[in-house]
């Protein structure tokens, strides 16, 4: 009898850490009996409407993707400001992605099928991208993602607000063949948008008469580069064309300042580095270097001073902004004009009015191309001053029209 | 003993019975956490039981995960290239992709790669009595060639995107609830399974060589038994489990990266095993499920600092329960025993509990 007692004194222990166990997956089985298992739809009832913010505020990311958070945030507030969306004020569910991809899949799907959001605004790296893909293929969710990527993807359910390739990296090139020099060395990050970017830049050089002195890949994290910097030298190439993500950036340049090359030596355009990069890696060693994007902080348009100051008001006078950062905050502006134009929040309808709606973005307009929902971008070169700040030094004059697979360019027949 | 197993058979019941009370996304999360689970146990087999803390299962997780997921990837191709290669300027599908064009042998594959690895990189390093610390470097170091060349090889591999956007299993389509409740429950009897033989496993000859080879390797040796033969064995069958978790992770999760087969995620699945307990198998598993439930949990709670309240579970966990939460339920058990029997009225019966 006194055996019996102590054995179910035991299981009752782990029999409760099961029952915990399976509360806390279940989050509570009452809320689980509410929660709708048929199919999701955007949950509209009632004067608010809900929306997915879906970044990294942990891990190795969050440095960038914690500020992407705070412009989609702003930009919620001030549209909920001036009236709302169709009437209804805009309701943010911020979840986390940890820096980690199944993450970003299981937080898209609890955005879609649980919290039934109208649309989620987030990613960064493009294999986050990647995992949540299906997840709204399948659940005919809707993805904004705004940071520029490698092209080679258009999804029905994911809207890109940040430049594909031919809005950065094909007219960078061009424009360093026209004014720094023929030969190039290509370094970058070992992942998937260093080494398809320079296939395409690879096939560039070939059909523009440039030439290629070099291409190493180091992998992310890598802080030491002085084998790749003695290559550099034996190769004297005239520019250097960056695709290094993060930490390695501050390793890289610094090296490079130590061997002694500096910008007038050879020049190096990165196509990672924001203002908010430069802050890290330190102004000094990056002075006289270029950047190619489609927004700068220093961007001369009358949004872009409002938008500048609205942001520092709200989240300090230390903070910067940069093109990810604007186009994370277009993304909010874009997907409520395409709601209010379809007069609904129903996926399919917002994606058929979602074709050729403009909005005059801090860093100059940008409509949506309906066919393959990138966006029209106006291309920028800058140059990086001491300040930390960027120095125009080239534009396309207008937006540029959208080629995610590069179909217009005789040379990137074989990449696709 | 009947009694210990009712407590088994009712968190099994439990768990099978999930379609009936947990909604779609909920379903989908547990299902993730069991194939952790699966993980974990085969973890608690060489460790809590044998005694070798191997720190990169995270390769064998990914090799069962990639596997399987070639299998899906072609087939979502249809017989054309799967979509990376086509953009990686690939023109012919590689040769050592092609038999995985058939399910039987994708799904074996992701058994028997990774046992077939296990047992080679076993009985390199056992042979040659290598162990402690140093066995669990080479794991390390395992993992860092395997996440390095799966990043490299992005033609073949899908690169750091790994492998996604699948659409169906066998002429199943994945985005069915009711296929994914179907996985779900396959993923709950294999779990079931597993836990048998692993149980079975324990308790039989074999499983008191694989306990004395981690009280005392060298009087094993002593007294005839061959260690390493046991060794290998048990390492390989801890890497199957891990590589058929990762087949039942990609069939649910419907993606598969190098960043999961990485140093962290590797040193995260022995953590389960710790805060769950490593002697107890159970444990091994609840810990699989109470970590991840307490991550989704927290992170969905408190987006901005729920890591901190990951740390201090783990930090709690480490000083105050050594040998985890079911440990720490066994050894106060013993003690109200104890203190009962120190009342006057032990009776035999009470040493049998262990």
């Amino acid at each position: 009898m006194k055996g019996m007692k102590r054995f179910w004194g035991k299981q009752t222990v782990i029999a409760a850490v099961s029952a915990a166990a399976l509360a806390l997956s279940g989050c509570a089985a009452s809320s689980a009996l509410n929660e709708e298992k048929e199919k999701p739809a955007a949950n509209t009832e009632g004067d608010t409407v809900k929306v997915g913010v879906l970044h990294s505020l942990s891990g190795t990311m969050a440095i960038s993707e914690v500020s992407l958070r705070d412009a989609e945030l702003m930009a919620i507030e001030e549209i909920n400001a001036n009236g709302g969306v169709l009437g209804k004020q805009i309701e943010p569910v911020v979840e986390d992605g940890a820096s980690d991809w199944p993450t970003f899949a299981e937080k898209a799907k609890k955005l879609l099928q649980k919290d039934e959001v109208a649309t989620v605004f987030g990613g960064w790296t493009s294999a986050s991208r990647k995992a949540m893909l299906p997840v709204f293929e399948q659940n005919n969710g809707l993805l904004w993602y705004p940071v520029q990527y490698e092209g080679m993807e258009s999804s029905p359910n994911i809207f890109y607000t940040g430049a594909t390739t031919n809005q950065q990296i094909v007219p960078s090139v061009t424009w360093l063949l026209e004014n720094k020099g023929k030969s190039f060395f290509l370094i970058g990050s070992d992942y998937v948008f260093p080494r398809t970017a320079n296939k395409e830049i690879k096939a560039q050089l070939k059909a523009e008469g440039g030439t290629l002195a070099g291409e190493e890949y180091t992998p992310l994290g890598h802080t030491d580069y002085s084998t790749l910097i003695s290559k550099i030298k034996e190769k004297k190439p005239e520019v250097i064309y960056n695709t290094l993500n993060g930490d390695s950036n501050v390793a890289f340049f610094k090296q490079l300042k130590d061997a002694g090359i500096t910008a007038d030596d050879i020049t190096v355009l990165s196509v990672s580095i924001a203002e908010e990069e430069i802050r890290g890696i330190g102004t000094d060693i990056l002075t006289g270097h270029y950047a190619a994007w489609n927004y700068f902080q220093t961007t001369d348009t009358p949004e872009n001073k409002k938008f500048v100051a609205a942001y520092k008001k709200a989240y300090g006078d230390d903070r910067v902004t940069g093109d990810p950062i604007e186009a994370a905050y277009n993304a909010v502006y874009l997907w409520a004009a395409a709601v209010e134009k379809a007069g609904s929040f129903d996926v399919d309808a917002v994606k058929k009015a979602a074709g050729g709606i403009e909005f005059k973005a801090p860093g100059g307009t940008v409509t949506i191309d309906g066919d393959n929902q990138h966006t029209y971008k106006t291309a920028r070169i800058g140059e990086i001053q001491a300040a930390g700040q960027f120095k125009e030094v080239w534009n396309s004059g207008e937006p540029v029209k959208p080629d995610p697979y590069l179909e217009t360019y005789s040379w990137a027949e074989g990449l696709n | 003993m009947d009694k210990k197993k009712l407590g088994y058979w009712l968190f099994f019941i439990a768990l099978f019975l999930g379609p009936l009370y947990l909604t779609e996304f909920r379903l989908a999360l547990l299902g993730k956490f069991l194939c952790f689970a699966l993980v974990a146990l085969g973890i608690c087999l060489i460790w809590g039981y044998t005694g070798i803390l191997s720190l990169g299962h995270g390769v064998y997780f990914g090799l069962g995960a990639y596997c399987t997921a070639m299998y899906l990837k072609l087939e979502a191709a249809g017989g054309t290239l799967p979509d990376f290669m086509e953009w990686s300027g690939v023109t012919a599908l590689p040769a050592f992709w092609q038999p995985f064009s058939n399910p039987v042998f994708a799904l074996s594959a992701s058994l028997l790669i990774p046992a077939l690895l296990a047992a080679m990189l076993g009985f390199l390093t056992f042979k040659n009595r290598i162990k402690g610390v140093y066995f669990s470097l080479i794991s390390q170091a395992v993992v860092v060639v395997f996440v390095t060349l799966f990043v490299a090889k992005q033609d073949w591999t899908g690169g750091t995107n790994g492998l996604t956007n699948f659409t169906t299993f066998l002429g199943f389509s994945l985005a069915s609830p009711l296929v994914q409740i179907v996985l779900y429950l396959m993923t709950v009897l294999i779990l079931g399974a597993s836990f048998t033989l692993a149980a079975a496993l324990t308790k039989s000859r074999a499983g008191r060589v694989l306990s004395a080879v981690r009280d005392g390797e060298n009087r094993v040796r002593f007294l005839g038994f061959n260690p390493t033969s046991y060794k290998v064995f048990v390492y390989s069958l801890s890497a199957a489990l891990a590589g058929l978790a990762g087949t039942l992770f990609v069939l649910q999760v419907g993606l598969i990266s190098p960043a999961m087969m990485g140093i962290i995620p590797s040193i995260e699945m022995v953590l389960w095993v710790a805060v769950g307990g490593r002697y107890s198998l159970i444990g091994a598993v609840l810990g699989a499920i109470v970590v991840n439930s307490a991550k989704s949990f927290f992170s969905e709670s408190y987006p901005d600092i729920w890591s901190i309240f990951l740390g201090l579970l783990f930090i709690i966990v480490v000083m105050f329960l050594p040998n985890g939460i079911v440990g720490a339920v066994n050894s106060w058990n013993e003690k109200r025993v104890k203190s009962k029997r120190k009342g006057g009225t032990a009776d035999a019966a009470d040493s049998v509990v262990s």
